[in-house]
């Protein structure tokens, strides 16, 4: 998945969670947790979503690792795609 | 036949506003299927059928505010021959051409391919996101292949639709009381939400007499539980402490009764099940109390579930006639953001809130010890109507008994 793809993937499936948020103003490296107010359900429909969409595998323990956008991209680009 | 009313959607809810038909007269309807869409102070509803039947006559057009238990639309049941529903509705009756009933009478009954390309298209799920934007961008969802869950149709496939057929604005759709009215804006609806807020908190101050107590709960082992679960398990399968927590509640409820049920007429109403009510926040403002019927006979997988989709629903804004019907006992949670309690404001007519501020590393003395332990402060707000800090007390211990097995939850 390249840099692109992922950052497309995550903004839509951040606009689906967070409908009111203003995602062109969005800093790359904000928690999106603090700066779209997510809290854990809308961080674990992220997740799913993103996983589904893209069949890269998220373990729990790396859910974490998705809390900004820059981060959600660097995530998915290094991680191997399920066919892979 | 049981026909379609307007639904009570809470203790505070008199009246309601029908926006939209998803059904035409004819159409069959089962059991589950949303067939209108109401706006209440608080929220846009689907109304969903309690029947298998046919659709009648719609007798409420969009547009019109109508007190609770107003007849909305009369059923049929499938094979019968249509009311005629003249005296309620004499328009629609007149302008729709759609059962005339000497000629469907026997064969559309039995076979589905001549009703298909008019009913199915009503029924499918429509995410109300995507119907939202199908409204805005004037696309007939009737001509919008679905490539969501069971064929639902999502946004994504509505601005598909849009850019494969540009303009298209459903000439054929002029079947009376299809059309939706104009929705409120998105600060009438706030301004709303946060008047009928206010409302059932004011009423709860001035009406029950509260008190609150609290305890820590020592989340180690339920967590270590959730981590060894969600290890195994695909994203979407995975649980939320959230989930566990509203398990232990509503298994809760049952050791001390007197925290679920409803306060009507002076007296006391214990529930024989519990109907959980989930407080959730909206991030534009104001909040929200939507339940999950039997929370109490749902293992921990569907529970999750049903808090997920209701999660979903209640933060579009447009949440499902079932969603709202009469909580027994609420949980509020104030989230990994949150603060470390919370002493809530019981929602009448129920009798009791629990509260759950935020999960974290605390320092707890545990045989004589000192150590760093992930705990959540819980707290009851109680109704001193019906029971005391005592009851209220035995309700935490509870709670936190059932979350020292999670194997058992």
């Amino acid at each position: 998945m390249t840099a692109d793809d992922a950052r497309t993937l995550v903004l839509r499936n951040l606009a689906e969670v967070a409908p009111e948020a203003d995602l062109a103003s969005l800093p790359a490296d904000a928690d999106l947790r603090t700066v779209l107010d997510l809290d854990s359900m809308d961080m674990f429909n992220l997740v799913t979503a993103i996983s589904e969409e893209s069949g890269i595998e998220i373990p729990d323990r790396d859910v974490g690792r998705l809390t900004s956008l820059d981060a959600a991209v660097g995530y998915l680009v290094g991680a191997p795609s399920a066919g892979a | 036949m049981g026909d379609l009313r307007m639904p009570t959607l809470g203790a505070d809810m008199t009246a309601g506003t029908l926006l939209e038909w998803h059904v035409a007269p004819g159409d069959a309807v089962h059991r589950g299927d949303i067939v209108a869409t109401v706006d209440t102070d608080k929220a846009e509803i689907d109304i969903e059928t309690f029947d298998d039947g046919v659709v009648d006559a719609l007798v409420v057009e969009p547009g019109t505010r109508v007190p609770v238990g107003t007849v909305l639309a009369t059923l049929r049941a499938d094979g019968e021959v249509p009311r005629m529903a003249a005296p309620v509705a004499p328009e629609p009756a007149v302008a729709v051409p759609a059962p005339p009933p000497p000629a469907p009478s026997a064969a559309p009954v039995v076979s589905a391919p001549p009703v298909a390309a008019a009913a199915p298209a009503h029924r499918r799920r429509v995410s109300p996101l995507a119907r939202r934007v199908a409204a805005d961008l004037g696309v007939d969802l009737a001509a919008v292949t679905g490539t969501g869950p069971a064929g639902a149709i999502t946004r994504v496939d509505v601005e598909r639709a849009t850019t494969t057929v540009p303009g298209t604005t459903v000439p054929g759709t002029t079947v009376p009381g299809r059309a939706a009215v104009e929705r409120r804006s998105a600060d009438e609806r706030l301004a709303s939400l946060r008047a009928a807020v206010a409302a059932l908190m004011a009423r709860s101050k001035r009406e029950i007499p509260h008190y609150t107590v609290q305890r820590t709960i020592d989340l180690t082992a339920a967590l270590d539980w959730l981590d060894a679960y969600n290890a195994g398990q695909p994203p979407a399968r995975r649980l939320l402490p959230a989930a566990l927590l509203l398990r232990a509640v509503a298994l809760a409820a049952h050791d001390v009764p007197e925290v679920n049920g409803t306060y009507e007429d002076d007296t006391f109403h214990p529930a024989p099940d519990v109907t959980l009510g989930v407080a959730i926040s909206l991030r534009q403002g104001g909040v929200i109390a939507p339940a999950i019927p039997n929370a109490d006979a749902l293992a921990l997988p569907d529970l999750m579930s049903d808090l997920r989709e209701l999660t979903a629903r209640a933060r579009r804004g447009v949440l499902r006639g079932t969603d709202l019907g009469g909580a027994t006992l609420t949980v509020t949670s104030l989230g990994d953001q949150g603060a470390d309690l919370v002493c809530g404001v019981i929602f009448p007519p129920q009798v009791a809130l629990v509260g759950f501020g935020r999960i974290a590393e605390r320092p707890v003395a545990v045989n004589g010890m000192l150590g760093a332990r992930r705990t959540v402060i819980a707290t009851l707000a109680g109704d001193h109507r019906v029971s005391d800090g005592h009851r209220g007390s035995l309700l935490l211990a509870s709670l936190d008994h059932h979350l020292q097995e999670p194997d058992a939850l």
